[in-house]
């Protein structure tokens, strides 16, 4: 890992000094997109064993889900980080962080996927069986596009709450946003500032967030409305 | 096996001060922060435009910067100020200023949802405005953002594992300190996990059951 902050004078830090915040940005971004895309993964097969008929899926399931959501983010980062090597796995804070957060969200993913398939009306099952589709068929052309339109709130308000608990892995040194911020507030009085600058660029990043998400969702109740 | 098992009882004691460290900072955040929410609600809709601009910011504000920097904020900004409180109430200032940005939107959310007709019914009653407030619109909005308020304390618990990073010793803090000492991380971390675990997994059940008890009253 490069360290972008640690070695800058704290005498730069200003209001107009934001560089260190500004060069944190693509470590949130990667930390963020990184543990979503995980997350999405491993939420597919958790959904389909969370439905499933077969008890012992059911069970792992939801004791996968009930676990990565119930303990903190943080706690998760520090048994990756520091727990981890205890038995060989080593890895570096982008990589933990990317893994802790990812094995969270695919928890919270797998339970909105649920929700997006549990919204699809029974009737649209059985008519793609009554029209003789094969199961791929149904699930890609019927199921899965109605699903994901009931999902998407879910999904955008999810990946804007990660942004933000993508702060978490400043504690395992990523030199993410708020690690940037913090490094400069133990040194100078005016750090502080930094926390104001980061904070709006977290909200900088999730409204647009927000308003798009809004936006492609009245798109699809459009196109679904026709 | 066996050998962790003893680990376990032996380092049990510390991981324990510390929940109940958390479990105080929860409850006074949740105390302080829900009435606030409150105010913050009805300020948001408020006909006074400077009040309820004023409220609309807070709850952005506090929706919209990770709790983490809302600690680091009150710590590091708290002292700029010439005023050091501890650390535990620094943790209790932030984590009740999360507790009311949340707790102010679901309010108003809640508050929004009372059937007019009610309103009106109220006002049929010549009720004045206060006594409309405080015997027919908080009552039914209130009921209406229950689950979310219960969703909002287990989300504040777990989010106390964050003051941490500035030095209260609550359940996170203590595992960090133990695994220091001990070098054997990824034990005490599982420990902890499994002690947030024993309690936000029973109260997010009890949550789901009060959501469906709701959804089926309506």
């Amino acid at each position: 890992m490069t360290q972008l902050t640690s070695d800058k004078p704290a005498e730069e830090v200003s209001v107009g000094g934001s560089a260190p915040i500004i060069l944190a940005i693509p470590y949130t971004l990667m930390v963020t997109v990184g543990a979503f895309l995980i997350g999405f993964v491993i939420a597919i097969p958790l959904m389909f064993m969370r439905g499933s008929k077969f008890v012992p899926f059911r069970l792992v399931a939801q004791g996968f889900i009930d676990i990565a959501r119930g303990i903190p983010p943080i706690v998760w980062l520090f048994f990756i980080y520091f727990g981890l090597p205890g038995i060989g796995v080593l890895l570096d804070p982008l990589e933990a962080a990317i893994i802790g957060l990812g094995i969270i969200s695919a928890g919270y993913l797998a339970e909105i996927f649920r929700g997006g398939l549990v919204a699809v009306h029974k009737g649209q099952f059985e008519a793609s069986h009554a029209l003789g589709l094969g199961g791929w068929t149904m699930f890609t052309k019927v199921i899965a596009p109605q699903a994901l339109r009931a999902m998407l709130p879910g999904l955008a308000t999810y990946f804007i709450g990660l942004v933000k608990d993508s702060s978490i892995a400043s504690v395992i040194g990523v030199t993410e946003m708020v690690f940037a911020a913090s490094t400069y507030a133990r040194r100078s009085p005016e750090g502080i500032l930094l926390f104001f600058i980061a904070a709006i660029v977290y909200m900088a990043l999730s409204i647009p967030m927000g308003l798009a998400a809004r936006g492609m969702e009245a798109r699809m109740r459009k196109a679904g409305a026709r | 096996m066996t050998n962790m098992f003893q680990f376990w009882a032996g380092i049990f004691p510390k991981l324990f001060g510390g929940l109940i460290v958390s479990l105080e900072l929860t409850a006074l955040s949740l105390l302080i922060g829900l009435p606030l929410g409150l105010l913050l609600a009805l300020g948001v809709s408020s006909r006074f435009k400077p009040l309820s601009w004023l409220s609309i910011a807070l709850v952005e504000i506090g929706r919209g910067a990770p709790a983490l920097v809302v600690l680091y904020v009150v710590y590091f900004g708290l002292p700029a100020l010439h005023w050091s409180p501890t650390a535990f109430l620094c943790a209790v200032i932030g984590l009740t200023y999360t507790t009311a940005a949340y707790a102010g939107e679901y309010l108003r959310g809640g508050l929004r949802s009372v059937n007019a007709g009610t309103i009106e019914a109220g006002q049929a009653l010549a009720l004045t405005n206060a006594d409309l407030l405080r015997f027919v619109i908080i009552p039914q909005g209130l009921r209406v953002a229950i689950p979310s308020l219960m969703g909002l304390a287990i989300q504040i618990f777990q989010a106390t594992s964050l003051t941490y990073s500035i030095t209260v010793s609550e359940l996170t803090a203590n595992a960090y300190s133990i695994s220091n000492q001990t070098f054997r991380a990824l034990e005490t971390f599982a420990l902890a996990g499994l002690m947030y675990a024993a309690i936000t997994i029973p109260a997010s059940w009890v949550t789901r059951q009060v959501e469906r008890r709701m959804s089926l009253g309506q």
